[in-house]
């Protein structure tokens, strides 16, 4: 590929959505130019959206699928607001996506799909390319399909296979505009198809006639930059929110010393984790595809009960399921990770959208006096920490842990400053071994004063056979018990033990220290808040940002936190769940913000929403 | 502590807990069976489970003293298939109920049979709900009149046997609460059996449905309704082996005839149709029941086959587990900034 000619133009930052059918292979486009941003060094946020169907049927509304990924020289908290460019491979892809677009916007437009049939199909009489109708945007056509068939004339391919290599026309022209590195994504073609070697050929081809056409057409002028970011010196990947939450859990494992058992029932946006796991058995790590989400937490259970890291996977219509088993498991007090991918509900809602609406099944969702253990996330890279942390408090504390993810970082992407595998946190556990009463028996309820917790006395271990079930139990023995006043104890401990893990204190970013209004946020809002904040900061309106990993138990100087302050926003993607919780707990008057769109909040929405506070109160 | 030093005896497996069924319970007899059976198996009881669900006999495991879990409605085998799958080493066993491995844990159970977990499951059938108190179970008979159905249950039973083989169970058996001798000689052969090993066994609830099994109990009933099924015999009972269990000609099942040439019972015969067409003798009525082992056959165990895919895994491995994770965490396209 021949070297630039044309004029470069520096830019701090881009937004970029590639948008087409879902048969199209847009995930995949995303997914590479990422990959050659993150190799340049920007800073880079990535969002999917794509449509529940998996083939939903093709050039209609429905079955529009887009990437957006935000790059900058700076770092970014989001997959940003608004694209800068949007790469249309459809009439469908161009109307669904056209109302997010500011004007000025670049568009490319594979104008060999706008055809009468497919204008019809989406509802224009007209061909937008011609009618005018989009003055306001810069707009690029590129006859993307044909120019890609054309390329691979003589490839043996037939005409059809030859068009599916679009997406590749298009990766190379945009990587062109952005004068990306396109080796990895050379490599990765010649990985993808090893074994169809005209494949490999085919798609290297329309990649470099995709690039070539940018250096050589009139339709681009303009080719542009974007320098590295400055970020932190160390090795970096780029990480899905699942991907890293995997490997947070075989970390885990790794840092325990203890298998791994997954027991997961396949569901949207869940199964991710799933699929990742199975991968790596060398780790010890046993993932069972279980016949429902009872099941899996169940058999979860079991291992956890014979001294493995019990681990369940799902999203929310799963932990709805799980509810009774996740009781049980409070009432065994045995260890057991619980991650809820959170999407759109209630019931099947939106099963490839986002929400925040799990907090209050996380929180309260079982029957009885059953509190455990909740974190959150507050990013795509973060999963895999806060996988090791809720490792941590179920190992440590002896209690189930619901790990509240949600599909925007699930999906969603970041840089990832690869961690030192000897700093992570250090989570071995000791299986009792002798008897702990002194007359030489063995007492499954006789807790460790410092953490509560009870011995964790797993089977084959010779002269600590006990029994433990759901029925309550008398206090140290574990034997049956009906006392009113042992129940009323039980009840009273297992709370206290929950509301006695110790979490490290809420930190709050108030630079100036000024601030009179605070945001308070919980998982993956953290980058749109930030991101606000930021803006509003720029523009000299002071703010501050608290944002809670822990949400059960909440952390101890919370209440002295949100006093601080003379206004407390909360913005949730919910009704106001974890509102309501402060409003109960610290008699804040906090002010609720909510959007439940089944998308994330845009940093720009944030920003009005709390220069409103800011300047009226 | 070292090992339990082998062998053991019935004592070793009364746990201190107060039994507590009520009087004249078929549970009673079972529980009796199970602990003087189980110094048989030479397995030290702390590599010994109990796993049930919930109902009268999911208290089962209070009295054992092995390990145990008490766990919640019909949910035990799954919790025994994570248990079991996870720790090869040990020896699973299910106690569960017709209400609640039928109805509730209808799924885990043949999703556990399916996968051939290494699990022995006991079901003890009463064909009633006991600790609910007197309500009709999926193996109550057809017009069962019962607290929730006055006027007669409208839905058929099943037939534990013809579900378990249904979703390919490699054992089957059946036996009665009142027969020790008998019940210990199934259980024998259960805990032998690799995998999945689904032992019904017959057991009067002597407050709620008394009597439900009298015409195969009773002595003065029970010859001309029995049916012995003893690997590598020919399949007769009755008086001097009036009857006989043949495979008519042209037939898809097993008919009950006198004389005639019986069938000889193999339980080794791999086609699930043999073992399917014996367990299809017996109805509501019992008035031809088969006890015995139905199947036994070999399949690798799910427990088996999962332990040897990590096993394969970690052979193909290298270096610690930090180095390993290292390795993992740097996979895939990174790049360094200095």
């Amino acid at each position: 590929m021949s070297a630039p000619t044309k004029r470069v133009e520096q830019l701090d930052r881009v937004v970029i959505r590639f948008a087409g059918d879902s048969g199209d292979g847009m995930q995949l486009t995303g997914d590479r130019f990422t990959s050659e941003t993150a190799q340049l060094g920007n800073d880079i946020s990535t969002l999917p959206n794509f449509p529940a169907e998996i083939r939903a049927p093709a050039g209609t509304l429905p079955g529009v699928s887009s990437f957006q990924v935000h790059f900058a020289d700076y770092d970014i908290l989001t997959p940003g607001d608004a694209p800068n460019v949007l790469v249309a491979m459809n009439p469908a892809a161009l109307k669904a996506n056209l109302a997010d677009l500011p004007a000025g916007a670049d568009v490319i437009v594979n104008t060999d799909e706008f055809t009468k049939r497919n204008l019809t199909k989406v509802g224009y009489a007209a061909s937008p390319l011609e009618d005018g109708s989009l003055e306001q945007w810069s707009v690029h056509p590129v006859a993307l399909t044909s120019m890609t068939v054309a390329a691979l004339e003589g490839s043996g391919l037939s005409k059809k296979d030859a068009e599916r290599a679009k997406n590749m026309f298009a990766l190379g022209l945009l990587s062109w505009m952005y004068s990306r590195p396109y080796e990895s994504t050379l490599r990765f073609l010649e990985r993808k198809f090893a074994k169809r070697p005209e494949l490999v050929a085919a798609n290297k081809a329309a990649f470099t006639a995709g690039w070539n056409f940018g250096e050589t057409t009139e339709t681009f002028s303009v080719r542009y930059e974007v320098k590295p970011a400055r970020m932190l010196p160390g090795t970096y990947r780029n990480i899905t929110g699942n991907a890293a939450l995997a490997l947070g859990l075989v970390a885990a494992g790794v840092r325990s010393g203890l298998p791994v058992f997954l027991g997961a029932y396949p569901i949207t946006p869940a199964s991710d984790i799933l699929h990742e796991l199975s991968k790596h058995k060398r780790f010890g790590v046993t993932t069972m595809q279980a016949e429902d989400e009872i099941a899996a937490v169940g058999a979860a259970l079991g291992a956890a009960y014979g001294g493995s890291l019990g681990v369940t996977t799902t999203s929310g219509p799963g932990v709805a399921l799980k509810g009774e088993t996740i009781s049980l498991a409070i009432a065994l007090e045995l260890p057991l990770v619980i991650v809820d991918v959170q999407r759109a509900g209630p019931s099947t809602g939106m099963p490839t959208k986002t929400e925040q609406a799990d907090l209050n099944m996380a929180l309260y969702g079982r029957h009885g006096e059953a509190p455990l253990a909740v974190i959150a996330p507050k990013s795509p890279s973060d999963c895999f920490h806060a996988a090791l942390e809720a490792a941590r408090i179920a190992l440590t504390y002896r209690t189930p842990v619901i790990l509240l993810s949600d599909n925007y970082v699930a999906n969603g992407s970041e840089p990832w400053l690869l961690p030192e595998v000897s700093e992570l946190p250090d989570l071995r556990v000791e299986f009792a071994r002798e008897p702990n009463d002194a007359d030489g028996r063995f007492l499954p309820y006789l807790r460790d004063p410092e953490t509560m917790a009870r011995p964790w006395a797993i089977p084959g271990t010779p002269g600590l056979e006990h029994r433990i079930g759901g029925l309550e139990k008398a206090d140290k023995t574990g034997d049956i018990s009906y006392d009113p006043a042992n129940h009323d104890f039980m009840v009273r401990t297992r709370a206290a033990r929950i509301e006695g893990i110790p979490v490290p204190d809420v930190e709050v970013d108030d630079p100036d220290d000024n601030a009179r209004v605070l945001v308070l946020g919980w998982g993956s809002t953290y980058g749109p808040i930030g991101a606000a904040c930021r803006t509003l900061r720029q523009r000299g309106l002071p703010i501050a940002q608290a944002h809670l990993r822990h949400l059960s138990p909440l952390p101890a100087n919370l209440g002295a936190v949100l006093a601080a302050y003379d206004k407390v926003v909360i913005p949730e993607m919910n009704l106001g769940q974890l509102a309501h919780v402060v409003r109960a707990r610290y008699l804040v008057d906090a002010i609720p913000f909510n959007q439940v769109s089944g998308l994330p909040f845009t940093a720009a929405t944030l920003e009005s929403m709390l220069e409103d506070v800011v300047k009226n109160g | 502590m070292g090992k339990t030093l082998l062998p053991l005896t019935v004592k070793d497996f009364k746990s201190d807990q107060e039994v507590r069924w009520c009087p004249g319970c078929g549970d009673y007899a079972i529980l009796a069976a199970v602990q003087s059976f189980m110094p048989e198996l030479g397995i030290p009881r702390e590599n010994i489970v109990f796993v049930s669900g919930i109902g009268c006999s999911s208290r089962f495991p209070y009295y054992m003293n092995t390990y145990g879990m008490h766990s919640i409605h019909g949910r035990a085998p799954a919790i025994a298939t994570g248990l079991s799958t996870s720790r090869p080493d040990l020896s699973v066993w299910v106690v569960t109920g017709d209400g609640d491995a039928l109805s509730i844990g209808g799924n885990h159970l043949i999703h556990a049979l399916r996968r051939n977990v290494n699990l022995k499951i006991l079901l003890f059938n009463n064909r009633i709900y006991g600790l609910t108190k007197g309500q009709y179970s999926p193996t109550s008979e057809l017009g069962k009149i019962t607290k929730s159905t006055p006027v007669g249950s409208a839905d058929s039973p099943f037939n534990p046997l013809s579900l378990a083989l249904g979703a390919e169970a490699t054992f089957v058996a059946r036996t009665i609460d009142s027969d020790r001798k008998h019940l210990q000689s199934v259980l024998r052969a259960a805990a032998e059996h690799e995998g999945s090993a689904f032992v019904e066994i017959y057991q009067n609830c002597n407050i709620f449905n008394d009597g439900a099994f009298e015409l195969i109990k009773d002595p003065g009933t029970r010859d001309d309704h029995l049916i012995r099924l003893e690997q590598g015999e020919p399949i007769t009972f009755g008086p001097e082996g009036r009857w006989s269990v043949v495979h008519p000609e042209g037939s898809f099942g097993l008919r009950v005839q006198e004389g005639g040439t019986p069938l000889r019972h193999d339980a080794t015969v791999d086609d699930p149709a043999y073992a399917f067409a014996l367990s299809r003798l017996s109805g509501s009525d019992l008035s031809t029941t088969p006890i015995g082992v139905f199947r036994d056959v070999t399949r690798p165990s799910y427990d088996e086959l999962i332990t040897k895919q990590l096993a394969d895994a970690k052979a193909q491995a290298t270096g610690t587990p930090e180095e390993m994770l290292t390795g993992l965490l740097h996979s895939g396209d990174t790049w360094t900034i200095l």
